[in-house]
C-alpha cells in the first residue's frame, strides 16, 4: 500500500478554506477519518471485492453483507472539474477547483473532490491525481493534487 | 408485454400563473393561490370540482424560498374536498407531481387534480444575492455538519451549489464533444430573444453574444447569464381525467407520454455517463410509450436552470444526435421560435425567471392554445414537450391538441 501524502504538513492552519464538515457516523467514520493515518479508505465486499460508494450496509454488486473498509493506493484521474469564481462563501482563494475524479482501483468508484496545486493551464480531464489530505477538527478531507511521475 | 399507457386518459384542462416578479414581496400563500384560483377557473371550474391536488416540493424546511405553499396550505385555504393529494421532493423532477397527478386521474382516485408550485426566492434572497438563500440549499450556520448522499459528499468539497455540479455535467461534455461556450451560449441568447414577447419575464432587453463572453464567471464554463433568477411566482394547472374534460371552458391538452425514468444511479456525480445527466432516462422512456417521434414535436420548453441542462435536454429528446448538441444550436436558428424545434419560447428561467419547472409546462400549454401572443409559434403548434429538472432530477411530459 502506498501512503498517501499530509497536506497539514505542508499547509499551516491559516491557509485552510472554510469547509461545510460532515456529520461523521460510525458507517462513514472510514471514509472521513482514514486521513489521519494517510489513507484513503472506502468499503469492499468480502465477497465479490467491489467497493462501495458512498457507504453502504449491502454490497451494490452482489447484495452481500460483509462490507469492510480497505484502503486504496490514492491514485486517481480527473473525470471532469469547474473552477468555482462565486464568492457562496467568502474566501481569499477563488477560484478554486472542485473536480470529479475516478479512484484507480475501480471503475465507476469516483468523489467530488478539490485538485489544488493546479492552474486553469494545468488541470485537465484525464489528468492523473493523487490524495492528500486536508485536516479539520475530526475529519481529514481528501483532495487531490497532481500526481508527480 | 408491451406496457399499458393510461396517462393518455388525462389532459391538462387549465393554467394559472401569479404575477412573477424579482422581488414581489408578496405572501407566498398569496401568490400561490394567485395561480391555483386562476387556473381553476381557467378551466372553467368551481374550486369544489377540484377533488384531487399535487405539488413539489411541498412543504419543507431549508432554502428559503424554495417553495412557497404545501398541500395542507391549499387544501385548507380552498376548503378542498379531496380524493388524492401527493406533495414531496423525492419524485423525477419538477414535473413528477404532475406526473403522478396523471395517474390519478387514469385511476380513478380524482377527476380534476389541481398541480400547483410557488417559488419566493427573489424575496427570500433579499439584497444578498444567491448567497442570501444559503449555502447548499440553506445549509450553513456555525457547527452544521453535512449529512444525506447529496450534501456531505459536495459540501465538504466548496461544492455549495448545483451551480458547480452541473457544470462538471457541462464540461465533461465540452470534453468528449467539443462543445464550446459560443455555442452554449445560444440557449441564453435565444431564452433572451423569446422573453422580449413575455410580459412576465424578469429579463427582456436584448443580450448579445459578447455580452455573454464577457460576463463574470460563476462556476467554468459557467457565466452569470448560464444560470437562471431566482424570482417570486406561482404556476398551477388542472389535469382532468379526459371524460371530465370534454365539456369545459377549453379543448382538453391530452397528455401522449410521460417520461420518469431514472435506469442510473440516483446521484450528482457517481452517474453512469457524465456528459448527459437522468434526464437521459427519462426522455427514453417517454418516447418507449408513444408513437409519436421527435420530429412531430412542434414546439419545447425544456428546463434550463442552467443553459447545459437545455442542451442536454435536446440531445436526450433526440432533437440532436447524442454529442451534437452544440454544433445543433450553434448560430441559434434551430432552435429559435420559426426555427426547426423552437426552444423556451417565453424565455425560460433564464430569462423569463425561476418558476422552478413547472413555467415550462404552463408555456407548452400556452403555445397549444395559441395563446403566445408576441411569443407565439407560427402554424399552430399540434405537439409540445415539457421537460423539467437536471442532475439527478428528470422528468417529461408530452402533451398534443386534439
Amino acid at each position: 500500500m502506498i501512503r498517501a501524502g499530509v497536506c497539514y504538513d505542508r499547509a499551516p492552519v491559516s491557509d485552510k478554506p472554510f469547509r461545510v464538515l460532515p456529520r461523521v457516523t460510525p458507517e462513514n467514520e472510514h471514509f472521513w477519518r482514514g486521513g489521519e493515518r494517510g489513507e484513503l479508505c472506502f468499503l469492499r465486499c468480502a465477497a465479490c471485492h467491489t467497493y462501495a460508494h458512498p457507504p453502504s450496509p449491502v454490497c451494490p454488486r452482489c447484495y452481500g453483507r460483509e462490507l469492510a473498509p480497505e484502503a486504496v493506493s490514492g491514485r486517481a484521474t480527473v473525470l471532469t472539474f469547474t473552477w468555482n469564481h462565486q464568492p457562496w462563501v467568502p474566501s481569499p482563494d477563488h477560484p478554486y477547483a472542485i473536480a470529479i475524479v475516478e479512484i484507480e482501483e475501480q471503475v465507476g468508484l469516483r468523489l467530488m473532490t478539490n485538485v489544488l496545486r493546479v492552474t486553469p493551464e494545468t488541470l485537465r480531464v484525464g489528468l492523473a491525481v493523487q490524495v492528500l489530505f486536508e485536516q479539520h477538527d475530526d475529519v481529514w478531507i481528501p483532495l487531490f493534487e497532481p500526481r508527480s511521475a | 408485454m408491451r406496457r399499458e399507457t393510461l396517462e393518455r386518459r388525462a389532459a391538462i384542462t387549465g393554467i394559472g400563473q401569479s404575477d412573477v416578479g424579482r422581488r414581489l414581496g408578496r405572501d407566498p400563500l398569496a401568490l400561490t393561490l394567485d395561480a391555483c384560483l386562476a387556473a381553476i377557473a381557467d378551466a372553467g371550474l368551481r374550486p369544489s370540482d377540484i377533488d384531487g391536488l399535487a405539488t413539489y416540493p411541498g412543504a419543507m424546511g431549508g432554502a428559503p424560498g424554495f417553495t412557497g405553499a404545501g398541500i395542507t396550505d391549499v387544501h385548507d385555504a380552498l376548503r378542498l374536498r379531496l380524493d388524492w393529494y401527493s406533495g414531496g421532493l423525492e419524485r423525477p423532477g419538477q414535473l413528477g407531481c404532475v406526473i403522478d397527478a396523471c395517474a390519478a386521474v387514469a385511476c380513478g382516485y380524482a377527476r380534476h387534480v389541481l398541480c400547483f408550485r410557488s417559488v419566493w426566492e427573489g424575496t427570500a434572497q433579499g439584497k444578498g444575492g444567491r448567497a442570501g438563500i444559503g449555502v447548499g440549499g440553506g445549509a450553513g450556520g456555525r457547527g452544521f455538519r453535512a449529512s444525506g448522499p447529496t450534501m456531505e459528499f459536495t459540501l465538504p468539497f466548496r461544492a455549495y451549489s448545483a451551480a458547480n455540479w452541473i457544470a462538471m455535467f457541462a464540461k465533461r461534455h465540452f470534453h468528449e464533444y467539443g462543445t464550446t461556450r459560443e455555442q452554449l451560449a445560444q440557449i441564453a441568447l435565444n431564452a433572451r430573444r423569446n422573453a422580449a414577447g413575455n410580459p412576465k419575464a424578469i429579463y427582456r432587453e436584448p443580450l448579445t453574444l459578447e455580452d455573454y463572453l464577457g460576463a463574470r464567471m460563476i462556476s467554468t464554463p459557467f457565466c452569470l447569464y448560464d444560470c437562471d433568477v431566482p424570482c417570486d411566482g406561482g404556476t398551477a394547472m388542472i389535469v382532468s381525467h379526459v371524460d371530465a374534460a370534454r365539456d369545459l371552458r377549453r379543448a382538453p391538452l391530452r397528455v401522449e407520454a410521460i417520461g420518469s425514468a431514472l435506469r442510473g444511479r440516483p446521484s450528482w456525480d457517481q452517474f453512469d455517463d457524465l456528459s448527459t445527466m437522468a434526464l437521459r432516462d427519462a426522455a427514453a422512456m417517454m418516447w418507449e410509450r408513444t408513437e409519436l417521434r421527435p420530429s412531430d414535436v412542434d414546439v419545447a420548453e425544456l428546463y434550463d436552470g442552467f443553459s447545459f441542462i437545455a442542451l442536454a435536454w435536446l440531445e436526450a429528446l433526440g432533437f440532436c444526435p447524442k454529442g451534437e448538441g452544440g454544433r445543433f444550436i450553434e448560430g441559434g436558428a434551430a432552435i429559435a421560435r420559426d426555427g426547426q424545434i423552437p426552444l423556451n419560447t417565453n424565455g425560460g428561467q433564464l430569462s423569463g425567471g425561476r418558476l422552478h419547472g413547472f413555467g415550462f409546462l404552463h408555456e407548452a400549454c400556452v403555445q397549444l392554445w395559441g395563446e403566445g401572443g408576441a411569443r407565439q409559434v407560427p402554424n399552430g403548434p399540434r405537439v409540445a414537450v415539457a421537460a423539467a429538472g437536471g442532475g439527478p432530477l428528470g422528468g417529461c411530459m408530452l402533451l398534443s391538441r386534439a
